[in-house]
């Protein structure tokens, strides 16, 4: 019994499936809320930036070189790139083609480690030490937070990857997919205004 | 105490209140202003004790009528979402009372915040106070552009704006003397300025209000509101250079000082100690305390400081300075002649 | 039902027992339980700090603590009370209760309630550990730079306060992830929006404010970590960063971080005030729109605790106008408790005099704090006692106020017994006594000039008779706070049985047996009202939820119609693991930054084991098994 109380039965839940997609599956909601943290930690991180440059009367201050923009670029415009076959394995999931996804999965791995790749040289060009002065550590702060979700997400795609091609796939595992390609969109979205910030507006100011 | 006077005339409507304010001892508080700033502040204090008395009186009165209203509660079975209008309306009614409380009282304090401002466009006596842990440098301008520097006492003109330009030599303070003008902190990095003007005449006190370390506690100093004459006189004494010793102990414990460590630290204008990095003694024995507000000022304190700081103020930057007892008092009788 | 079913359901539900399954538990109620514990301990450590530092204060120049000592005292008191006790204790109630409210059997993510609770503990060990070996952070609980940084704090003091808080703050948002997630998608069929509790708006509310306000301190707490570890320069004014920006971030955090532990506390008064005035809120939708408000204005003004530091005035006009339209909401609630006992049929038991004792004792927070509002006003008020009494009577007549008549309010629910009455009474005059003979004269002691966070002060101040009596009054509610507490135990053995509604309640978990199973709801309550108990007749329910394994059901957000059976996880060591794994990077983190990187690595491994699905081994695909 529920309690003391007398129960009046008025439906039946037996017939209700036991996977949802999307914002329908209890998943999505997590999944959404973390990105909220992230997204206000980068937001956070990117005020504070604009604080200290904003209180400095030279961005960077004279003497610090600007930040190349070649290996940035190469980052930049893979990173970019890496959300048509994001969108490609979304649609593969909704479709519920396994031989697809696992296939989409593994690309996107190997994409996730040529970005880590692309993203060490970048990590070599950023001419400025992080205990250099203010505007050192904030560079450095942006790229290390986005670093660690490239890592993160690459982590998660590659185990997730792994489990697909040596496991029977179920819904759930689908909607574990769709939630590890809107992460990667989220991360693509979190790199805009971190790249604008640390590479142009210095030389736009 | 004009001012809690004015709160006990039967104004203030929570009587506690009223009770607890007549033991204020006037040289700290804020609640006896001798300056404009303080004096406007404490004009809004009146305002919003009064609002807020009367608006904790209602909601008292409102939940004590509730609770009386129990005993002639009839319904039986809960109730779920009555009608009730009257509430309703009285809803509407209650947030227009906050509402205009809130107006007036934000209108009111523009109003504060605009007259602290306006002391700037005087003419002012120019200031720079500095926070040290755990202890204030204190520098004047003169009319001819040079800097005068004492610590740990600040003299203040009655009737003149003094604009004090505040700087942090190690970590963040504030500086505080409640009854000439509310606190402006002193942050490393930044400049910041507080105008004061002071218009009673007095020994007051001030402290350092932010958080600073192990002897936050003692980062006080004395504030003396003097006539503007006097003011000159005591600002063209600290002008000089130190007072040659007069007797023989005291040409001794200036020999220890000027010789020994006490000059490492410590400026004596006018002899070998040109230390920097403690306080000007140049004219320490005119002072009202040691030690920031430590102690107050005697030959027997003087020495008992130099012997053991760290026992008095433990954790201060000043170190025991061995010294046997005849020299100890030498120190000590030297430094008290530093008027 | 059948037997044969709720054997199954039972079984199905149940923890492993010994060690196992107490490390493995992911019941809700067991693990809001051990935050509870926990924080009762944390806040007798915290009182007595407050006690031993109140000695010391009682009377001019005493010596019995020397400034180390003391300033160890009011830190540790600090920290604790804000980051160890506020928060989580109401994370651990919305823990406990959210399901019950719902309906449901456990929470949406049951392992990262576990993986809360034990990252939580690690940031109480963090925390105490090192003060029982003589290392206690000396700073206050927001330690500014550059008074925290390398140069005037060396040592490891300051690094184990900000790593406490990355600790707790984690747990605080991976809590409030699982509580938002439940609230929306977890309620029960027909609780719209429109028919949720006021409680379940407000512990709503709380989390998403915790979602956009914790990740500002995190950041505050990790640059300064890498300012003392890795010479980064944010905070060295020499090398352009700004002390500054360590208060703006802070306090970006630190105002909404109030109202984090107020609005819950709003949530238990109005589920207090609701029973026992046997009728349904008054103004139910001005209420939820007021706490709306609050979420909202809450990121908007805290620059008022930046008063002092000289920033232009027209900046500070703007936020002494929006400080004090705060206001206005929280008017309004105290409008709508007072109406709703005004036109109910209120009974004095004690959770509802708590909400007495909170009002009483709560407004004249409230207006201390329009007084702290005003920008000019706030320069004598700010870092003097006058702050003191306020931020005290705002956390503790707002929110431990409410939180213990919560605490007597839902134990018969939590225990099956009653509490004593009488000495629950006792334990009410008490605190309420003791706290504001002890507080209210810290409002005169700053107005006279007494700044905060001073170990002692000469005799020729005259603050020696009021710091007595203050002594003497935070004396008396420790007191009261130990026979609450003696209450609490005894009734565990003594008190009468209480059933599954003592109280005549009206929403959801009373429907639950007292103490409530592990499943807490053998079938899906269906809800028509905002008051589903108070409806006459049958609790109308829906059947169909798995029995052979634990499987919740998830409605829609708006509407909760339901949309499918969800499986719930069951218990797992990894949480635990993930924990430990996450404790020793942050300890480890304190010594060197490649903590960060190594550390990874074992959570990296603790999490992939915590949330591999147990599925068979592939029949297609290259890695098929053949």
């Amino acid at each position: 019994m529920n309690g003391e109380r007398a129960l009046r039965r008025v439906g039946d839940l037996a017939g209700l499936p036991t996977s949802a997609q999307g914002p329908r599956n209890l998943v999505w909601w997590g999944n959404i809320s973390f990105m909220a943290i992230e997204g206000t930690g980068f937001a956070l991180a990117i005020g504070a930036c604009l604080y200290l440059l904003g209180q400095s009367p030279h961005w960077p201050p004279p003497g610090d070189s600007l930040p190349g923009l070649g290996w940035s670029g190469a980052f930049t415009l893979a990173l970019v790139l890496s959300e048509l076959p994001n969108l490609w394995l979304i649609r593969q999931v909704r479709a519920k083609s396994i031989a697809r996804v696992r296939l989409g999965m593994l690309v996107m791995t190997l994409i996730g480690i040529a970005l880590i790749g692309l993203r060490w040289f970048e990590l070599q060009h950023l001419n400025v030490g992080w205990d250099h002065d203010a505007y050192g550590s904030t560079v450095w702060m942006l790229m290390v937070l986005h670093t660690s979700h490239v890592v993160t997400e690459l982590v998660e795609t590659a185990v997730l990857t792994v489990w697909l091609y040596t496991h029977e796939v179920g819904d759930d595992q689908l909607g574990d997919v769709e939630d590890d390609a809107d992460y990667w969109t989220f991360v693509i979205l979190a790199w805009v205004p971190i790249y604008l910030l640390v590479y142009w507006v210095p030389r736009w100011l | 105490m004009a001012g809690a006077a004015a709160v006990n005339g039967g104004r203030s409507p929570v009587p506690l209140v009223a009770l607890l304010l007549t033991g204020c001892s006037g040289i700290q508080s804020s609640l006896d202003p001798a300056g404009m700033q303080a004096g406007a502040t404490f004009r809004l204090f009146e305002l919003m004790i009064v609002m807020c008395g009367v608006m904790y009186g209602a909601v008292l009165l409102f939940l004590g009528a509730s609770v009386w209203r129990v005993r002639r509660q009839l319904a039986a079975a809960p109730a779920i979402e009555p009608a009730d209008p009257g509430l309703g309306k009285g809803l509407w009614a209650w947030g227009g009372v906050i509402v205009a409380g809130l107006v007036v009282l934000a209108t009111g304090s523009f109003f504060v915040e605009r007259a602290l401002a306006a002391a700037r466009a005087r003419e002012a006596l120019q200031v720079r106070v500095t926070g040290h842990q755990w202890w204030w440098r204190i520098q004047y301008r003169t009319p001819d552009g040079r800097w005068i520097e004492t610590a740990n006492e600040l003299h203040l003109p009655a009737g003149r704006t003094a604009r004090i330009e505040l700087g942090a030599a190690d970590v963040i303070h504030s500086f505080w003397v409640p009854n000439v003008a509310g606190k402006m902190d002193v942050i490393p990095g930044h400049t910041n300025v507080i105008d004061v003007s002071p218009h009673r005449l007095g020994w007051f006190r001030g402290q350092c209000a932010e958080f600073c370390g192990a002897q936050h506690a003692h980062m006080a100093f004395d504030v003396k509101v003097d006539s503007p004459a006097a003011f000159d006189a005591w600002l063209a004494q600290q002008g000089r250079p130190a007072a040659a010793p007069a007797d023989a102990i005291a040409a001794r414990g200036m020999a220890i000082v000027t010789g020994g460590a006490c000059g490492l630290c410590h400026v004596v204008r006018g002899s070998a100690a040109t230390g920097r990095a403690g306080p000007d003694l140049t004219h320490v024995g005119g002072r009202r305390s040691i030690g920031a507000g430590t102690l107050p000022m005697s030959r027997g304190a003087l020495q008992g400081w130099i012997a053991q700081p760290q026992a008095l103020k433990p954790g201060t930057m000043m170190p025991a300075v061995p010294l046997d007892g005849a020299d100890a008092d030498a120190v000590a009788h030297y430094l008290e002649t530093l008027r | 039902m059948s037997p044969d079913e709720r054997e199954r359901l039972h079984a199905v539900w149940a923890d492993r027992p010994g060690l196992l399954g107490f490390l493995g538990t992911v019941d809700h109620k067991r693990i809001a339980a051990r935050y509870i514990v926990t924080v009762v301990g944390l806040l007798f450590l915290s009182g007595m700090l407050a006690i031993d530092m109140r000695l010391q204060l009682s009377q001019p120049d005493m010596r019995r603590m020397g400034p180390q000592q003391y300033n160890e005292a009011f830190a540790l008191h600090g920290s604790t009370m804000l980051f160890l006790i506020s928060v989580p204790v109401m994370e651990a109630m919305a823990l406990w209760l959210v399901p019950l409210m719902l309906g449901a059997r456990n929470m949406a993510f049951p392992r990262l309630a576990a993986f809360s609770y034990w990252l939580y503990l690690g940031g109480v060990l963090m925390l105490w550990l090192p003060h029982a070996l003589g290392i206690t952070p000396d700073l206050g609980w927001f330690e500014y730079p550059p008074l925290s940084g390398p140069a005037y704090s060396p040592g490891h003091r300051a690094d184990i306060w900000a790593q406490m808080i990355t600790f707790t703050e984690v747990a605080a948002l991976a809590a409030s992830v699982n509580v938002v997630a439940t609230i929306l998608k977890m309620r029960p069929p027909g609780m719209t929006l429109a028919r949720m509790p006021f409680f379940l708006w407000a512990m709503l509310v709380a989390s998403l404010m915790t979602i956009f306000a914790l990740p500002a301190i995190m950041l505050a707490t990790s640059m300064l970590i890498a300012d003392r570890l890795v010479s980064t320069q944010f905070f060295a004014p020499a090398a352009g960063g700004d002390v500054l920006l360590f208060q703006h971030m802070f306090w970006f955090f630190g105002h909404p971080e109030v109202y984090i532990i107020f609005v819950p506390a709003v949530g238990f008064v109005s589920s207090i005030v609701e029973t026992f005035s046997r009728r349904t809120l008054f103004g139910h939708v001005p209420m939820v729109l007021s706490i709306l408000a609050i979420g909202v204005l809450a990121f908007g003004l805290w620059v008022h605790h930046m008063f002092a530091v000289g920033l232009p005035r027209l900046g500070n006009d703007f936020y002494t106008a929006a400080s004090m339209a705060i206001a206005l909401p929280a008017g309004l609630q105290m409008f709508c408790w007072i109406a709703t006992m005004w036109s109910g049929r209120p009974r004095f038991a004690t959770p509802l005099l708590w909400v007495i004792g909170f009002i009483a004792t709560f407004v004249i927070g409230g207006l201390s704090g329009v007084m702290t509002a005003s920008a000019p006003l706030d320069l004598q008020l700010t870092d003097t006692y006058f702050v003191v009494a306020h931020l005290h009577y705002v956390l503790i007549g707002g929110a431990l106020f409410p939180l213990f008549g919560a605490f007597c309010y839902w134990y018969p629910k939590a225990t099956g017994r009653m509490m004593s009455e009488r000495w629950g009474v006792v334990a009410f005059i008490l605190i309420v006594g003791g706290f504001n003979l002890g507080f209210f004269p810290m409002h005169v002691l700053g107005l006279e000039g007494m700044p905060r966070r001073i170990y002692t002060y000469g005799p020729d101040m005259g603050w020696g008779t009021l710091n007595l009596v203050a002594t003497i009054g935070s004396a008396i509610a420790m007191l009261g706070g130990i026979v609450l507490t003696g209450n609490a135990l005894i009734s565990l053995w003594r008190g009468k049985p209480a059933g599954a509604d003592p109280w005549g309640a009206p929403t959801l978990e009373w429907a639950a047996r007292s103490p409530p199973p592990q499943h807490n709801f053998e079938e899906v309550p269906v809800v028509t009202s905002i008051a589903p108990l108070w409806r006459h007749g049958d609790l109308p329910v829906m059947t169909g939820l798995a029995t052979d394994r634990r499987e919740v059901l998830v409605t829609s957000v708006i509407d909760a119609v339901p949309q499918y059976r969800h499986h719930s996880v069951g218990p797992s060591l990894w949480p635990f693991v993930a924990a430990l794994a996450t404790s020793g990077m942050f300890v480890a983190s304190i010594f060197t930054p490649w903590a960060v990187v190594w550390g990874a690595i074992p959570i990296g491994v603790a999490l992939v084991l915590w949330f591999w699905p147990r599925r068979p081994r592939s029949a297609t695909g290259p890695l098929a098994r053949r």
